[in-house]
């Protein structure tokens, strides 16, 4: 088939709308009577709620009414619940909002809701409220929480500890790491990171008062999975009562797929007040409301035999869930974390365990990459040390332990079968583009004056796409993650794609469009994808995880397919022809008689023949739209190769990513300007990680990082320019051949800067350092090892 | 309330205002011109960035009453009857991706290039160091910068 669009830079068509200011955000919804919501938090991290007087904040002039968590609660509000329970997990009680005689459990925790005429009363309103609090000692460290003598968070939950998750056998790990020529060990902490969107959360609900129906619109990656947990669990309004619009959504990064207390508040006091009402979080909100990512301790070894292959592997991890279990938090360090601890390499054993602990924070979720970012750092940590131990250059040795790319179908000890990889093109590839040699040569010449000049490697997998649905269900998912699609060709032959995924800045309104146009041979500008609103669109589980273009765009192939399909079946019906003998003509649109190309009907008539049903094959149902859904055969394994170069001044120890070189090889591409954005703005989080993000706590639980003043989030100014290429190598197992390209940027540049810093100071015999490595960190560093 | 006066966009605004209502708040809710996002209250991420007499400000840091005899110009009013080349430079490099940053961002990039017609690309990530982007990594940000000044 002619592809004409697919695999070309189409410049995005939601576009128009953003840079003349029309995004249609939540925030910005603006309805008759509208009340608006602030909610009052708890500054302490642990302490019992005894009393709360609203008296004041009553009387106020604008305060339409105050509500506390009894109510909710005494009106049929639920639980918020998990949806991902691994076995023996002890899921916390988590209200929406604390009641009297419970505990809050971190700072930010719901204590009151406000609603009035104005948000600033709102705000006003939440500072009269008077709380009395019994404060507790608390508990902010993952593995201190589970030890004896420690503050308990939840009564029913002993030594804090949810649950523990394990894969492989110890002993013969063990067994073999004692038997390995060399073993490197390494303790690390992967730092908790705050996701920090650029649109803060945000609600707007609205009752129908003489139908009973509520519409919720919600900054979120997956309007139905919002709506089920809505109805099943907290609010209770039936499914085909609740409409959940997410519409433009500013950015999401794994924070906005979960379900959020406000997100149940906002609905329940519109049916209450019965007027339209919003909440929008401030940044400040944000910092203490919004899941935050990684905060991992680890201990890890890797076992070499003489020659220089991998023996064993052996990870421990305390993961820190914060004070309750965010909605997916225990896939995080469980199965997208031990089971992608292959990497890229050939490791015969592995052994992962983690402990997943409760502390006094905000509870820890899915941050872009979400437990592979975390996997992929304590693999490459430690394959950068065996290098540096065997007096190896780093690529050297990968190349030495790589899956080679005839063992594809790759099937890892750690679950995973690897669909298809070609790691030592990847490194070709990224060798030539970074200029490696002459990068390694200028690093000599420069420490040859004394400079601290590093460069790093990572080769790092993810898996993407997530997942077949029977083995999310066996592995604690509540729920499926196939994707849904209809494909509606209007009379007049104009195309609505509709789409369960949802598009929050990845660009679908275009991508998808690209491959109806080509499937169906129709323009770009008579498709228009709609996504994000739950009375349009069939039930879909949305965006994360790098899925939507490998399922979402499959059940769009499939959608477009069955289009086809029929369209021939008329075609053939009205050409009184056979459909073997009919040429679907891509690029004009319509279908041929083959070798007569005038005995044709075009798209136009086909669409409005379907819709007339004047003339239809015996049989055949009017109309033409099709849906599918796709249940993925297995995730996609994107890979890559990063190289960059770091300067540290050893004066301040500030470090500076001077070149950034990343070859990624994420399949089939839709769109490759699409596609480097994603990999380019992946990066510049991770290169945040290394450097600058950490979601700090003190010890009796304030977030010390609790602004964009405190959290140091990546500028123009510090940012190096990034190169990018690819390799290609299609994923067998989906229609388009495509693998996920969200998250490795992020996964691959943290362990990339991770290792240029800590090549940068070996000569200084540092052999790690955790992240960030701010000047202060480096700095002190270097002052120790002199 | 304080009665105000501004000029947005070309248009004239007469509006009582309380005294400690912020100028963004003014623009999106008495306004109900929404094109201007905030994604802070620290004055940190530049979402808020419009125009006030000539200048990029932060029109989360200024009050409604203290632009009273001002013109401003929002996202929305940059286009004149075509996109602004900064506009059509965002688009063409994909320069955004979720779009929030967006209005803030060619609000300050177009005062930027203004200002500073042989803009380099250190100048322009400098000038940008206070306009936040979690999308883009800001590469792209900066070659639209570069179309632009180049316009
Ligand atoms: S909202 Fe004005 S600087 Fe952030
Ligand atoms: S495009 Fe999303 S924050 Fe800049």
């Amino acid at each position: 088939m002619t592809q004409a669009l697919v695999g070309t830079s189409v410049k995005r068509k939601e576009d128009p709308r953003f840079i003349q200011g029309r995004g249609k955000y939540v925030a910005n919804l603006q309805l008759p009577e509208m009340a608006y919501i602030a909610v009052k938090r708890s500054p302490y991290a642990h302490a019992r709620i005894e009393a709360i007087d609203t008296r004041a904040a009553e009387a106020m002039a604008g305060v339409l009414a105050i509500f506390t968590g009894q109510e909710l609660i005494d009106s049929g509000v639920g639980k918020l619940p998990c949806g991902w329970v691994v076995p023996g997990c002890k899921v916390p009680t988590r209200w929406p909002v604390v009641p009297v005689g419970d505990k809050v459990r971190h700072v930010g925790d719901s204590v009151a809701v406000v609603v009035a005429t104005s948000p600033y009363i709102a705000e006003d309103a939440v500072e009269a409220i008077e709380v009395s609090y019994t404060p507790f000692a608390a508990v902010t460290d993952a593995k201190r929480a589970m030890q004896p003598g420690q503050p308990v968070l939840h009564d029913d939950i002993p030594n804090n500890l949810s649950y523990t998750w394990a894969l492989g056998d110890r002993p013969t790990i063990e067994q073999a790491l004692s038997a390995s020529a060399h073993v490197i060990k390494l303790d690390l902490t992967n730092q908790r990171l705050i996701p920090n969107a650029m649109e803060p959360r945000a609600a707007v609900a609205q009752w129908n008062a003489a139908t009973e129906e509520m519409t919720l619109w919600t900054t979120s990656q997956n309007p139905h999975p919002i709506r089920l947990l809505l109805s099943a669990f907290t609010l209770g309004i039936p499914e085909h009562k609740l409409r959940v619009i997410s519409p433009d959504v500013g950015g999401g990064f794994g924070s906005k797929i979960f379900h959020y207390p406000e997100e149940i508040i906002t609905p329940w006091v519109a049916r209450k007040i019965n007027r339209p009402v919003k909440w929008v979080a401030s940044r400040s909100e944000s910092f203490v409301t919004d899941s935050h990512g990684r905060d991992h301790v680890t201990h890890a070894e890797l076992g070499l035999d003489a020659e220089g292959h991998i023996t064993a592997l052996l990870v421990e991890t305390w993961a820190d869930h914060g004070a309750y279990l965010s909605t997916f938090a225990p896939l995080i360090p469980t199965a997208f974390y031990h089971c992608l601890l292959s990497g890229l390499y050939k490791i015969p054993l592995i052994y992962g365990i983690t402990y997943a602990t409760l502390t006094n924070t905000v509870p820890v979720d899915a941050y872009r990459g979400a437990g592979r970012p975390e996997a992929a750092y304590v693999v490459e940590r430690l394959i950068d040390l065996a290098a540096r131990k065997l007096d190896l250059d780093p690529i050297a040795f990968r190349r030495h332990n790589f899956i080679q790319p005839e063992e594809f179908p790759y099937q890892t000890p750690v679950a995973m079968l690897y669909d298809s990889g070609d790691y030592n093109r990847l490194f070709d590839k990224a060798q030539e583009l970074s200029s490696y040699s002459e990068l390694v040569a200028a690093r000599e010449a420069a420490r040859a004056q004394g400079r601290l000049v590093g460069i790093g490697v990572s080769g790092c997998i993810e898996a993407s796409g997530p997942a077949p649905s029977k083995v999310a269900g066996a592995l604690g998912s509540a729920v499926g993650f196939w994707e849904s699609s209809i494909v509606r060709v209007h009379p007049s032959g104009k195309v609505s794609v509709l789409t369960g995924s949802h598009t929050h800045g990845q660009g679908h309104e275009t991508a998808f469009a690209q491959i109806v146009a080509d499937q169906l041979g129709v323009p770009m500008e008579d498709i228009e994808v709609i996504h994000g609103d739950t009375a349009a669109i069939p039930f879909g589980m949305g965006t994360y995880g790098s899925r939507s273009m490998a399922v979402g765009g499959s059940a769009i192939v499939k959608s477009a397919e069955k289009v086809r399909k029929k369209m021939l079946k008329i075609a053939a019906h009205q050409l009184e022809a056979a459909e073997e003998d009919l040429t679907y003509d891509f690029n004009g649109g319509g279908v041929y008689v083959k070798g007569s190309p005038s005995q044709k009907k075009s798209f136009f008539d086909l669409s409005l023949g379907a819709y007339t049903a004047h003339n239809l094959p015996d049989g055949l149902e009017p109309g033409l739209e099709e849906q599918a859904f796709y249940d993925p055969a297995n995730f996609t394994f994107p890979n890559s190769a990063h190289i960059c170069q770091v300067e540290i001044d050893r004066a301040t120890g500030e470090v500076s990513v001077q070149k950034y070189y990343a070859v990624d090889d994420v399949g089939n591409v839709i769109n490759p300007m699409l596609v480097d954005g994603q990999i380019v703005g992946g990066i510049a989080q991770g290169i945040g990680q290394a450097l600058w993000e950490y979601g700090a706590y003190d010890e009796s639980g304030q977030l010390l990082s609790g602004t964009f003043m405190d959290y140091a989030m990546p500028r123009a100014d510090v940012m190096p320019a990034i190169h990018t290429a690819r390799t290609v190598t299609p994923s067998p197992h989906n229609p388009l051949g495509v693998k996920g390209a969200g998250e490795m940027g992020t996964i691959a540049a943290t362990v990339a800067v991770a290792h240029a810093v800590m090549d940068a100071l070996a000569p200084l015999g540092i052999r790690h350092l955790d992240m960030p490595f701010t000047a202060e960190k480096v700095w002190s560093a270097i002052q120790e090892a002199a | 309330m304080t009665a105000i006066n501004v000029v947005v966009n070309g248009k004239s605004y007469t509006r009582e205002v309380e005294p400690r209502l912020l100028l963004v708040d003014f623009i999106r809710d008495t306004l109900s011109l929404t094109g201007t996002n905030i994604a802070c209250d620290t004055s940190q991420c530049g979402a808020c960035t419009i125009h006030l007499d000539g200048q990029a400000v932060k029109s989360c840091t200024v009050l409604a009453v203290q632009a009273d005899g001002s013109t401003l110009t929002t996202i929305e009013g940059l286009a004149n009857g075509k996109l602004h080349p900064m506009q059509q430079a965002f688009w063409d490099q994909h320069g955004l991706q979720c779009g929030y940053c967006t209005p803030g961002m060619i609000m300050a990039a177009a005062k930027l290039v203004e200002e500073n017609p042989e803009i380099t690309e250190a100048e322009i990530r400098h000038g940008l160091e206070g306009n936040l982007c979690r999308c883009t990594g800001y590469q792209n940000i900066v070659a639209a910068v570069a179309q632009a000044a180049k316009a």
